[in-house]
């Protein structure tokens, strides 16, 4: 069971690397989930503006950066008059605890979700040891 | 020679919403309800756009109504997990929500548009023509 949460302004978090950017733009961390099942484990991952060619998913040995962009352009011709919220790319990254099958990658963006699905290599399936 | 530097639109677009951040733009009118979801307001030309990042929302949850300069955005956004999945990390909320802001200038209630595409919410708010300003000419 989870617990019910409430609905609340969650302040963009800014993304800090080691390695600073060559732009100065400023790149948000998408609000994630992760969860695990036996066979796969899934992130979704919120990036409101993006569209499907601009998200790139890379995986290089256990850590999965996961990168998406926003069409600014849009924004041509709009001056603000009131701010509540920045706007800029997206990034993050994980370092993958389980083995995963690079090939079963699925990735699937819907209203401004991005949900991966990492199918679990043969070897980190639970195998259940029946005991007689 | 410098080459355009094509993040430079997006930096000063960064900038320019920073110093819009707190701007008092909204506070005239009475603004009800709750504080999500957060929104930008946006001049253009003589119209005004309100953008606001709603991700994961179904078209049939939102309810966006008009009255006067009263703009009320109310919906539900559902987050939903497998039964036997282990949750790891849970940063996503879901929950009701239902915000009215009443903006300073005076809307074509009828003209006002709303699209829903990846994510964003967009509300086209065109001036009402009577609230145009009009240039005076000097005799």
């Amino acid at each position: 069971m989870v617990a019910p949460q409430e609905l609340a302004v969650q302040e963009k978090k800014e993304l800090t690397s080691k390695e600073e950017k060559t732009v100065p733009a400023r790149y948000y961390i998408p609000t994630t989930d992760i969860y695990e099942t036996d066979e796969a484990l899934t992130l979704v991952m919120e990036l409101p503006g993006v569209e499907k060619d601009d998200v790139e998913v890379k995986l290089e040995g256990d850590v999965l950066q996961v990168e998406g962009r926003i069409d600014f352009t849009k924004y041509d011709g709009m001056e603000p008059v009131y701010a509540e919220y920045n706007v800029g790319n997206y990034a993050r990254a994980f370092t993958l605890s389980d083995k995963v099958n690079q090939d079963g990658i699925s990735a699937d963006l819907r209203d401004g979700v991005l949900t991966l699905t990492l199918p679990k290599a043969k070897q980190a399936v639970p195998r259940r040891i029946a005991v007689s | 020679m410098l080459l355009p530097d094509p993040f430079e639109p997006l930096f000063n677009l960064q900038r320019a919403l920073d110093s819009f951040r707190a701007s008092p733009w909204l506070n005239s009118g009475p603004s009800a309800g709750g504080t999500f979801p957060p929104l930008n307001v946006f001049r253009k030309g003589e119209d005004f756009v309100v953008i606001i990042e709603l991700p994961g929302i179904s078209k049939s949850e939102l309810d966006i109504q008009v009255k006067g300069n009263t703009i009320r955005i109310a919906g539900a956004k559902s987050v939903q997990y497998p039964e036997k999945a282990g949750l790891h990390r849970r940063e996503r909320l879901a929950g009701r929500f239902d915000r009215a802001i009443t903006i300073p200038v005076e809307v074509d209630a009828e003209k006002v548009r709303a699209e829903y595409r990846d994510g964003i919410l967009a509300l086209f708010l065109p001036r009402a023509e009577r609230d145009k300003p009009r240039s005076i000419k000097l005799s």
